[in-house]
């Protein structure tokens, strides 16, 4: 921001911005210096904002539909698929977005996770946004229980439960975010109060995620510190605008896809059923973004540690930028952490799958041991990897590997453009 | 601040301090307790049941408090294997005598104490009940026997009225 000093062109401008300086906020982020080797897994984050604008706009009108009470919940989400105009639109839009939210979430962290953009400078970046992946799946959750199907009511019994784990005040706590002795029209009125809240915090904490990117800049492919501006970098707009807007589009182009063609192949056809509390249905099953961490939860056969295991396996993120040891960030030059780094994904993917199974003979197995080796990665494998592991060596900048150079850079070349 | 003695000001601090946290945490009570079940739903204390057409094998499932309460009418096989079970095998271990007071009829909340759901009926390793939700087993006398819950299923508190009807709460 302190770069250069901006003066607005025109005199009005000029007297507005001396009381309120939005133009220099506005000229800061279309001027803001960005790498130029930025690939498409960076656009996430525009299209991560996307999906949040999105969920906000349709959820609200939503609301303007729906009734939040036991006994009208279900009809009145009914009401909305055949009576509201273009309803069936609005709520499709609003129910796969939450997944096309969660799919870019995921593809967001995993790119921090494979650059390295989590480590220094950029720790609080990362736990902001570890902060709003846990509101994210509050949202999600709760946004799930609104329509007063078998899995709402359900979902919502098994995850309040989880509370009763806590020794000695886990019941009271339940009762407390239950408002009685079972979920019932007072757990869905709150519900509905906290689900209308989360998006606003999330907002607000989108706005310190950008803020706390924009001190140090972006982090890039090569994961080395660049200069700006210099010419290593291009200005957000038109160069990244223009990068994030066609990686929207095609990303639109899968939500479409879900919304007009599959719309209620993501969720559950027993949440058609209204609620009822005398009968559970036969397998219930989370949203598949949450899977993985149903998986851990069930794999312990202890109630108390098996909640443990589950919110460790989240809040361990957070202090990954410390159980990493190594100094290098982006995985491009170390060819050990690569390898682990794709583990990794399979361990989750193949946790996601097995949280959709029964929790029984190898299903369990595998799950306890996928459940392993997830806590493995992050406990044992990182700190030891960053101070054993033999890296190849940086380039000086990120124009170095293009222009050609060493031999090493040339390796550093070939790697990088397999991986693109 | 640690060589001087503390003077006036810091006791109006201090004072001051203390005074705001009392009254923050009393405004701050009312808005948490709020979400405590309230009056209404405290008054749905008690309900009464009509068990005149159970046949021995055959439970029946009502609504208390908003949680299933299974009622059981016990066969005399049941009863025999309920009771012969050894302390030792239990997870949690309590006597059949104790959960069935009157042997043939057992009564409790259908709710598995590990995260809630229903369990189903003439199910599982042990021939009593199954939760489908994460695997937990309990036998006839409705005890945890295999799998993540951890206690028994919970007896509620109720008694005979007449040979006819059970109240419950």
């Amino acid at each position: 921001m302190s770069d250069h000093e901006y003066t607005p062109k025109s005199k009005a401008g000029k007297w507005f911005n001396d009381r309120l300086p939005l133009l220099t906020l506005a000229n800061h982020l279309t001027d803001y210096p960005t790498p130029k080797n930025l690939n498409y897994w960076w656009t996430f984050g525009g299209i991560l904002t996307f999906c949040l604008i999105t969920q906000i706009v349709t959820g609200l009108t939503l609301a303007m539909h729906y009734i939040a009470h036991a006994d009208m919940a279900f009809e009145s989400v009914e009401h909305i698929m055949r009576d509201v105009n273009y309803g069936w639109l609005i709520r499709y839009i609003h129910a796969n977005g939450a997944s096309m939210f969660f799919l870019a979430v995921y593809i967001h962290i995993f790119r921090s996770l494979f650059y390295g953009s989590y480590k220094s400078p950029r720790e609080i970046i990362w736990i902001i946004g570890i902060i709003i992946y846990l509101l994210m799946m509050a949202a999600a959750f709760m946004g799930y229980v609104l329509p007063w199907g078998q899995m709402s009511f359900w979902g919502a019994t098994v995850i309040t439960n989880l509370f009763s784990a806590i020794p000695l005040v886990g019941e009271g706590i339940v009762t407390w975010l239950w408002g009685g002795y079972s979920v019932d029209n007072p757990t869905l009125t709150r519900f509905f109060t906290l689900h209308y809240l989360i998006p606003f915090l999330i907002l607000g904490l989108v706005v310190l995620h950008i803020w706390a990117l924009h001190v140090p800049g972006n982090n890039n492919p090569v994961g080395i510190d660049v200069k700006k501006p210099s010419k290593d970098t291009v200005p957000f707009h038109p160069y990244i605008v223009i990068k994030d807007g066609f990686a929207l589009l095609m990303f639109m182009i899968v939500f479409a896809f879900f919304v007009f063609y599959a719309p209620n192949i993501l969720g559950h056809a027993d949440n058609y059923i209204e609620a009822n509390p005398l009968v559970t249905p036969a397998h219930i099953v989370p949203e598949w973004y949450l899977l993985p961490f149903y998986a851990i939860l069930r794999s312990v056969p202890d109630k108390l540690l098996g909640v443990v295991a589950m919110l460790s396996a989240i809040l361990i993120l957070a202090v990954l930028p410390w159980l990493d040891t190594s100094k290098i960030r982006s995985a491009v030059f170390r060819p050990l952490y690569k390898q682990f780094y794709w583990i990794l994904v399979a361990d989750v993917l193949i946790l996601g799958y097995m949280g959709a199974m029964p929790a029984e003979g190898l299903y369990l197995l595998i799950a306890r041991v996928a459940t392993a080796y997830y806590f493995l990665h992050f406990l044992v494998i990182l700190p030891v990897l960053g101070l054993k592991e033999r890296t190849i060596p940086l380039p000086l900048s990120i124009t170095e590997p293009v222009l050609g150079g060493s031999p090493n850079m040339a390796m550093a070349k070939k790697k990088e453009s397999k991986l693109e | 601040m640690s060589d001087k003695k503390p003077k006036r000001r810091d006791f109006l601090f201090t004072a001051s301090y203390a005074v705001g946290a009392v009254g923050a945490a009393a405004v701050v009570w009312p808005l948490v307790d709020q979400m405590n079940p309230d009056a209404s739903v405290k008054a749905l204390a008690s309900t009464e049941v009509d068990i005149s057409s159970l046949t021995p094998g055959n439970t029946i499932t009502v609504l208390w408090r908003g949680k299933p309460v299974f009622i059981r009418r016990r066969t005399q096989e049941e009863i025999a294997e309920a009771r012969s079970v050894k302390m030792e095998d239990l997870i949690h271990p309590e006597k059949d005598e104790d959960r069935a007071k009157n042997p043939e009829w057992l009564v409790m909340l259908g709710v598995c104490t590990h995260l809630g759901c229903v369990p189903l009926n003439d199910k599982g390793d042990y021939n009593g009940w199954f939760c489908p939700c994460h695997g937990s087993h309990y036998d006839t006398s409705g005890r945890i026997r295999k799998g993540p819950a951890p206690w028994n299923m919970e007896i509620p508190k109720y008694e005979f009225v007449n040979t006819n009807t059970i109240k419950i709460g």
